[in-house]
């Protein structure tokens, strides 16, 4: 294969409409929509006695108030959408909440009106009764189970699954050296920049739903949608248009919105459309990461680990719409890089009052990752050893690969890493981090972690070279700042023997592609890479196919070079990339273009029909990639922290990321969603916190009191690549979304104890909880 | 009456009209992003009178007779980019685009003050917007790279 463009730094493809402001995000589109607001539950868990919608409906410029007795699906639970046979206890709200609402912000009513304010105005209005039920909070209160989320779910279990690989029970027996430990990680939120958005109009003439939504996955809105209102589904279309930032939790369906909008709009006959606030997003929109770990590990005396037993108990939130797939990658990834001859792995995913949870950036794996790493912290403090050498003792070897672990992965398969050198990756993060600086108060953080990339089941793309000879591409997975239209360009690129400047890829619009999955779990460029490469490649051969007829030669003495098709060895013999698409296309009515080249009395190379049997018109095709398992991506973060006594705040000095996925496309894209990474993980880490009050009430939704970082809390992260290639795929890559959020709480928690000398078990920190651990009360 | 990138245009009647929301439904301009409505984000970072304000905390029809310039109004004209879009271009300073055009205008409120700035000088400059994306390294970069750029071409 040639390799022009891969692993170049090209500039993004998308960025001159983004920097004029030309961008088009869903609340950008107009077109004199009517506009929502949604009546949302004040409390965490009460019964629904009345709801009264007259004076909403009175007040003028309002369309349409919808309660849950008004929609002819407000008896249907929203679809759960990853069932797993341990997931006995699955539940999923309604669209609106009709008789109990179990967390803050659960929608019970949706106000349409001519615009928002009004709409704003009218949900004032509507009177809704409720009676208090007791709430079930923090996590720890869903396990002792003194009240129920659901009435029918005992213990508030939705799920409980126990795996085991080895004999823990009798490898614990034998260890030299046992300690348990309990380790809290607290939910958090992505946070996009932009907030939730659906727009939708109901083309009555041609029966005929277009929906523009800020979704991770604009295929499977479009099939739900389709089924809830009995449509085909090519008379459904979803565009993810451009989206402020993803990180998963936009992937969740059905939002409330997502039905109601295009419902109002089939109602109305009317565009309507709604733009969520930051403060409903704080409490609409699903968080990730609560979990409580209990840990038993046994080693030798050399820190060899010998046994890990871990329960943990995951926070569900009110519904599990996503299945269990959040404890189940936890589980799975615990292990990490790490040899861990006998592993037991039983998690119970629990109900509490609050917002559901699904995936966000990391997705089951920062809390993972936290377990192994402070344990072996821990394990490195015990026996007086470097913190590196335990690691090194314990760390899979290069030539152990493909690795199995011994427990479940969340595409259905085993966890089986396919390549890797982690003893590699600890090697050059170790010494990109340099010696100790000078001063008192300074921390090393160390974190190494492993991620189950590139999930299928499949994506698929389409390539055409126009007669111009331009080339577009197009793939059904959407895009929320990746660079896709860039790299997947590169990838097209380099098959057709063009530059990335020549080809136009558009994401996430079900008009132009409409099988595929979504952007999720660090899978677009190995999934959605690998289609678009196929799809290339097999327009490549299609243009030496026809260019081989028209210059007598044999296909496979052609190459694409240049946006030619030439002879190799001799260059000046050849057919632009244009010509060939216009032969590709036999037509009688030239329509500009050169296209007068392929009517009937144009020379023609063979007799037969003007398009041979089995062949296609135009110079394009269909291609899919479907990955036999996932491609497990690896990396080492090392940091210096400072921290200062007084204050307790944090000052990075150096942070250094080694990172392995595989083939890099384009080194520049990669560094930034490292980079980005790294400043999600610090937030999180140390700054963010959703401050939940003892009755589930979110205390702090703003972002004056949810303290994102700004650029003076995030450093400069020196980035470091290592490439391993992933067997499974052609390209050779593995995902990289995610890896900059992995390690960070290990990290910076690794840190702060060897600055401070307190034990760190949980996340997250702030100068304030530093303050507690450290000065405990008399 | 308002003049928004030296254009007159019509001011909403409704006083309550969030600027963010005039520009950005009243006018078109949705350029300027709205990210938190509570002058936290900077998303709607737009220039009134040259200086960098947020949007979302001023009402439109305070603005009668005065001169906005939004992202639409930052590059001299179609073909051509503005020295700092040019920069976050070249330094890879935006993923998904929608905290950039208020960074862009901070930015240009910045090297108006500052046209060499040092680097704590952009790290103040820059720290009252919110990005979740790039984790700010490149526009760091971005922003003496831009700095670079405007004083070459003077």
């Amino acid at each position: 294969m040639t390799t022009r463009w891969f692993g170049e730094r090209v500039h993004r493809r998308e960025d001159a409409r983004l920097l004029r402001g030309a961008g088009r995000f869903t609340d950008d589109v107009g077109e004199q929509a009517l506009e929502g607001c949604f009546v949302r539950s004040p409390y965490a868990h009460a019964r629904v006695l009345t709801v009264d919608a007259s004076a909403a409906r009175r007040h003028p410029g309002v369309h349409a108030v919808y309660t849950a007795r008004d929609l002819p699906f407000g008896e249907r639970d929203l679809p759960l959408l990853i069932p797993h046979p341990a997931l006995t206890h699955g539940r999923t709200q309604r669209c609106l909440a009709g008789s109990t609402v179990r967390y803050a912000g659960e929608a019970v009513a949706f106000v349409v009106a001519d615009n928002r304010y009004v709409a704003e105005d009218a949900a004032d209005l509507v009177e809704v009764e409720y009676e208090p039920l007791p709430v079930v909070w923090p996590l720890e209160a869903a396990a002792e189970a003194r009240a129920l989320v659901h009435d029918d779910v005992p213990g508030n279990v939705a799920a409980e699954l126990t795996q085991e690989s080895g004999d823990v029970d009798r490898a614990l027996a034998s260890a030299s050296h046992r300690r348990r430990f309990r380790f809290r990680y607290e939910r958090g939120a992505a946070a996009p920049l932009e907030a939730r958005a659906t727009w939708a109009r109901w083309d009555a003439h041609e029966g005929r739903l277009t929906m523009y939504d800020s979704t991770q996955s604009p295929t499977s809105i479009r099939g739900g949608l389709a089924v809830l209102f009995g449509l085909p589904e090519s008379s459904v279309e979803v565009i993810a248009p451009d989206v402020g930032g993803g990180f998963g939790p936009k992937i969740m369906l059905f939002y409330p919105d997502e039905i109601l909008v295009p419902f109002a709009a089939m109602r109305l006959r009317r565009p309507v459309k709604w733009t969520e606030d930051r403060r409903e997003h704080f409490t609409a929109v699903n968080h990730e990461r609560g979990q409580v770990h209990e840990v038993e590990v046994g080693h030798d005396a050399a820190g060899r680990l010998l046994a890990l037993d871990v329960d943990f108990i995951n926070d569900a939130g009110a519904y599990t719409p996503y299945g269990i797939i959040l404890p189940i990658i936890t589980a799975g990834q615990i292990p990490g890089p790490y040899r861990v001859p006998s592993y037991r792995v039983r998690f119970r995913d629990l109900y509490t009052n609050a917002t559901p949870t699904s995936p966000y950036r990391g997705a089951g794996r920062p809390h993972a990752c936290f377990v192994m790493e402070r344990t072996l912290d821990a394990i490195a403090a015990d026996l007086g050893l470097a913190r590196e050498e335990v690691r090194r003792r314990n760390l899979i070897q290069a030539d152990q690969f493909p690795y199995e672990v011994g427990v479940a992965w969340q595409d259905g398969n085993r966890v089986v890493y396919d390549s890797g050198d982690y003893p590699g990756l600890l090697d050059k993060a170790l010494n990109q981090l340099g010696p100790r600086p000078a001063g008192d108060h300074i921390g090393m953080g160390l974190g190494m972690y492993v991620e189950g990339t590139g999930v299928g089941p499949y994506e698929g793309a389409h390539v055409q070279v126009l007669v111009g000879g331009k080339v577009i591409a197009s793939t059904a997975l959407p895009t929320q700042g990746q660079a896709h239209a860039t790299v997947f360009a590169q990838l097209v690129a380099d098959q057709l023997g063009v530059a990335p400047d020549d080809v136009t890829v558009t994401t996430g619009d079900t008009r132009r592609f409409q099988w595929g999955v979504g952007t999720f779990a660090s899978r677009a460029a190995v999934v959605a890479g690998n289609a678009m490469a196929v799809a290339a490649g097999m327009v490549a051969e299609k243009a030496k196919r026809i260019a081989a007829e028209h210059l007598e030669v044999d296909e496979a003495d052609l190459e694409l070079v240049g946006g030619q098709v030439r002879v190799k060895g001799s260059p000046d013999r050849g057919l632009p990339l244009a010509a060939v698409a216009v032969l590709s296309n036999p037509v009688r009515y030239a329509f500009g273009g050169g296209t007068e080249a392929a009517t009937q009395f144009a020379p023609r190379p063979r007799p037969g029909p003007p398009l041979p049997a089995g062949e296609q018109p135009g110079l394009e095709a269909t291609g899919y990639f479907s990955p036999t398992g996932s491609a497990w991506a690896s990396g080492c973060h090392a940091a210096w922290v400072r921290v200062d006594p007084r204050t307790l705040r944090l000052e990075i000095l150096r942070y250094v990321v080694v990172h392995d996925c595989g083939r890099v496309i384009n080194p520049t894209v990669l560094e930034g969603q490292i980079q980005g990474g790294v400043a999600q993980g610090i937030g999180g880490a140390f700054y963010e916190r959703l401050a939940y009050d003892a009755e589930a009430q979110l205390r702090n939704a703003s972002f004056m009191e949810f303290l994102m970082p700004y650029a003076t809390e995030i450093p400069d992260v020196v980035i470091d690549h290592q490439e391993t290639p992933s067997p499974l795929n052609p390209l050779g890559v593995k995902g990289a979304g995610e890896a900059g959020v992995i390690p960070v709480g290990a990290v910076i928690a690794s840190a702060i104890e060897e600055a401070l000398g307190v034990s760190i078990t949980e996340m997250p920190l702030s100068p304030l909880r530093l303050f507690e651990l450290t000065r405990p009360p008399a | 009456m308002i003049r928004v990138n030296g254009a007159d245009r019509p001011l909403p009647e409704d006083p309550r009209i969030l600027l963010s929301d005039h520009l950005r439904h009243g006018l078109g301009l949705t350029g300027t992003h709205v990210g938190c409505e509570h002058g936290v984000c900077g998303c709607c970072t737009v220039l009134l009178g040259g200086r960098p304000v947020r949007a979302c905390l001023l009402l439109a029809v305070q603005l009668d007779g005065q001169e906005v310039t939004t992202i639409e109004g930052l590059a001299p004209d179609a073909a051509t980019l503005h020295p700092i879009q040019q920069a976050f271009h070249e330094c890879h300073a935006l993923q998904c685009g929608f905290c950039t055009p208020g960074f862009l205008l901070a930015v240009k409120g910045l090297l108006d003050d500052h046209p060499d700035p040092t680097k704590s000088e952009i790290q103040e400059g820059i720290s009252g917007n919110l990005c979740r994306c790039t984790g700010y390294a490149n526009i760091r970069r971005a922003v003496r790279r831009a700095a670079d750029l405007s004083r070459g071409a003077r």
